[in-house]
């Protein structure tokens, strides 16, 4: 793999614009007093409460997501192509999804292959022919950015269910507010504490029923969540309540919540609660999370679900790799941002190819997520590399397999000091019925680990706040 | 609000004045054991803590019968053990649980409070302490609760969750008051009264203490420590804030309010006013002369009463 391009410097000594006035700070400062400024961080990151729970681990309810104090920056010029991209994509992904419960128009042109619809796990049949509000399917969305040189930005994955990040896109910029004012006096950055506005604004404009304020809440399927601080900072930022499913129930096909005042209707839900275990008479019976009865008010159009049930049918890794085809399908535009390539196990030609190179590409599972399930060919030894070789051969439906990408890197605060670690970015996108949305930056995550490429919280990954700078 | 949120609000109050009160219990029972009088008694000053904390029966299965309680067993008991659920540690996680639960409902300065007195928690060895970190411990209960109604009083809006979070404070409070005449009511008898009795003189000064009012009982009565001016004190003085009819009066003022906002009177208002009518209309004479231990036995069972009307009300 060749040297990683670095956000920072094109080479050694040699520091790229933007981050000029970053590097010659960081110069001056010394080391210890930086290292300082970062326990201040963690300390704080620990009062205010911020933690997320990894799966099966041991005490696993309170961890911290490692918080890198070296900002991350973009330029406006950067940033405006990107937020255009941006725009295209999740425009496309919402016609996709339109169509796939609709009229099928994509699988009848022979754009997408039907099994990749009608295989897929998230796939809905509950929703063939299901008019959602204002014809939005993905409210909100984030799309994995990834770079390998000064001109080019790769979408690396689509996130159309229930994306998280972006308590800690915000969070990370309060800190930074806290521990560095001097740096923000010296960069113009574009603010992003407008999402919660801009939210707010988006679920408002859902509302099936026009007249009067909507009832908005936000539904978690509770604090053992891996996600719960982030759905009840939402909730505190945007004032609206924090429901579980029981706090919820149904009659009449019209939605309720369970306050202290009697039943108050609800009208539009933003859920961060999977397809699954919305409602058990639909679909998982055993799902305590749920509230019974909900697709019903849904399918009656009484409320809305942000994002809507059965989006996940657009956001998995084989779809991914139609997604430029979708964009040419739908809107008549080339795509803005290119897809990484991607070969599809499911293919042939594609299989041979991916058994041929397997030392050097990047195998993923097509429904997997959270950096789980995947080889890293260059990183992987000769075992691993066997032993996912039959899991490829015994069902190659399951994989797509991408080259090695060389991502960029950030300079990175590291017990020996500042130390170049490769980083994604992830954007977040607002669709409402009156426009989308976007606000400048998103959630930076960085591998912590020395040549890891893995940057996902739940495998050790971190965060970094992202500036987008306004000049 | 949602009725959760009322709930979690309501049950985070009660678990952290709860914590409270057991500390202050362990404290005075510490203090009476180490009393030179009380070495040649037969009472066990263990024993009933226990009793007053409330969870005798769990003990018993554990340990044997109270007679018996040690201070290692019963400290560790009711500070520690996972397996009482009214220990001080599971007072402090159920709190915190609430408050995780109810993130949006509580100011940071709330949040804070409980957050990093879970934290500190941690830092206190599960095994048996010495005398000194025991008090240490106790010492950083009771600022916990202190910090947590100072941050409740100073940040929180003055809406419906706060009254229901102080209506949660209330009833816990008059519950744990109740209690602790409760246990020691036959020591504020008047036919037990021989006067200069040294040991009984540590008996109600310790009932005192475990309420803090040992100060204020010299400011409001002065006058030596008598046992039906320390039952007045703690049943019927407005002025003292442990006393049931102070923790009426504001327990009936929080759930008018709550009326108030929601335009509509329940069940709730209405006990809470007649138990609060019965503190107010009675002298402590009346109340020796009908039996001391009938009344608080009737005012536990009430006030236990009033919490599932709250909670019927609107906690579910």
């Amino acid at each position: 793999m060749r040297q990683a391009f670095d956000e920072m410097s094109i080479t050694d000594g040699q520091v790229r614009p933007a981050y000029e006035t970053l590097r010659r700070w960081l110069d001056s400062v010394p080391h210890d007093v930086l290292d300082h400024r970062r326990k201040e961080a963690e300390y704080i990151f620990r009062r205010i409460g911020i933690t997320f729970a990894v799966y099966g681990e041991e005490n696993a309810q309170e961890r911290l997501i490692p918080f890198d104090i070296v900002p991350r920056i973009i330029t406006k010029n950067e940033w405006s192509t990107l937020s255009r991209g941006l725009e295209q994509r999740v425009k496309a992904l919402n016609l996709y999804i339109r169509d796939v419960y609709g009229r099928r128009e994509i699988l009848k042109a022979g754009v997408v292959p039907k099994e990749l619809v009608f295989n897929n796990p998230a796939f809905r049949p509950e929703m063939n022919g299901q008019k959602v509000p204002h014809d939005i399917h993905v409210h909100i969305a984030g799309i994995d950015i990834v770079r390998t040189d000064p001109d080019t930005f790769y979408v690396l994955e689509d996130n159309a269910r229930t994306p998280s990040g972006v308590s800690y896109m915000l969070e990370n910029r309060e800190i930074m507010l806290r521990l560095f004012p001097e740096l923000f006096a010296m960069h113009k950055v574009a603010p992003v504490e407008k999402y919660a506005d801009d939210l707010l604004a988006t679920l408002r404009s859902l509302s099936p029923r026009g007249g009067h304020e909507p009832n908005v809440v936000i539904l978690t399927p509770g604090i053992f969540n891996s996600a719960y601080y982030e759905h009840s900072f939402l909730a505190d930022k945007l004032g609206v309540d924090l429901v579980e499913g029981r706090d919820l129930f149904v009659k009449d096909e019209v939605v309720y919540m369970r306050t202290t005042e009697g039943p108050k209707r609800v009208d539009v839900i933003y859920r961060r609660l999977d397809d699954d275990f919305l409602d058990p008479l639909v679909f998982r019976t055993d799902s305590v999370l749920g509230v019974p009865g909900l697709m019903s008010a849904y399918r009656a159009g009484n409320v809305t679900l942000t994002n809507a049930v059965g989006t996940g049918v657009a956001d998995d890794k084989a779809v991914y790799s139609y997604m430029p085809d979708i964009i040419r399908f739908y809107l008549g535009e080339e795509p803005l941002l290119p897809n990484v390539p991607t070969w599809r196990c499911r293919e042939a030609d594609h299989l041979k190819y991916v058994l041929e190179h397997l030392p050097e590409l990047v195998v993923k599972e097509v429904h997997g997520s959270g950096g789980y399930g995947m080889l890293v060919g260059p990183a992987a030894d000769k075992a691993q590399i066997e032993s996912f070789r039959a899991k490829l051969i015994a069902h190659p439906d399951n994989f797509i397999a991408q080259p090695t990408l060389a991502l960029s890197t950030c300079p990175t605060l590291v017990e020996k000091g500042l130390a170049p670690r490769h980083v994604d970015l992830r954007p977040f996108i607002l669709s409402g019925s009156d426009k989308v949305r976007i606000v400048p930056g998103g959630l930076t995550r960085v591998a912590m680990k020395e040549g890891s490429l893995v940057v996902n919280s739940s495998q050790g990954g971190g965060t970094k706040d992202t500036w987008v700078l306004d000049t | 609000m949602l009725s959760r949120t009322a709930d979690n609000l309501y049950w985070l109050a009660r678990y952290v004045e709860r914590a409270d009160c057991l500390a202050r219990i362990l404290d005075v029972s510490q203090r009476l054991a180490y009393t030179p009088v009380s070495q040649g008694s037969t009472a066990n000053e263990w024993g009933s803590a226990v009793l007053t904390a409330g969870c005798a029966d769990l003990f018993i299965e554990r340990y044997g019968p109270l007679e018996d309680a040690t201070e290692e067993n019963v400290v560790s008991f009711l500070a520690f053990a996972p397996e009482n659920p009214a220990s001080i540690r599971n007072c402090f996680e159920l709190a915190r649980t609430n408050a995780r639960s109810v993130r949006t409902a509580l100011t940071t300065e709330m949040w804070d409070v409980i957050n990093s007195a879970w934290i500190e928690l941690r830092h206190f060895p599960n095994r048996a302490m010495t005398r000194e970190e025991l008090s240490r411990f106790l010492a950083f209960v009771k600022e916990t609760s202190l910090r947590f109604d100072g941050a409740t009083f100073r940040t929180m809006l003055r809406n419906d969750g706060y009254c229901f979070a102080r209506s949660g404070v209330q009833i816990e409070r008059s519950d744990n008051t109740a209690r602790i005449l409760d246990v020691k009511y036959h020591v504020l008898l008047p036919e037990k009264e021989r006067v200069g009795g040294p040991l009984d003189y540590f008996q109600w000064s310790s009932i005192l203490r475990s309420v803090s009012a040992l100060t204020a009982f010299h400011w409001v009565y002065r006058d030596s420590v008598k046992p039906w001016l320390v039952a007045d004190l703690l049943i019927l003085n407005r002025q003292m804030p442990r006393s049931l009819a102070s923790c009426y009066e504001n327990l009936s003022r929080h759930l008018d309010e709550i009326a108030g906002a929601y335009g509509r009177q329940g069940p709730s208002q209405r006990l809470s006013r007649s138990i609060l009518g019965r503190l107010t209309n009675c002298d402590i004479e009346d109340i020796f002369q009908n039996g001391l231990h009938e009344f608080i036995t009737d005012f536990i069972t009430d006030n236990n009463k009033l919490g599932k009307a709250i909670t019927e009300q609107y906690l579910t």
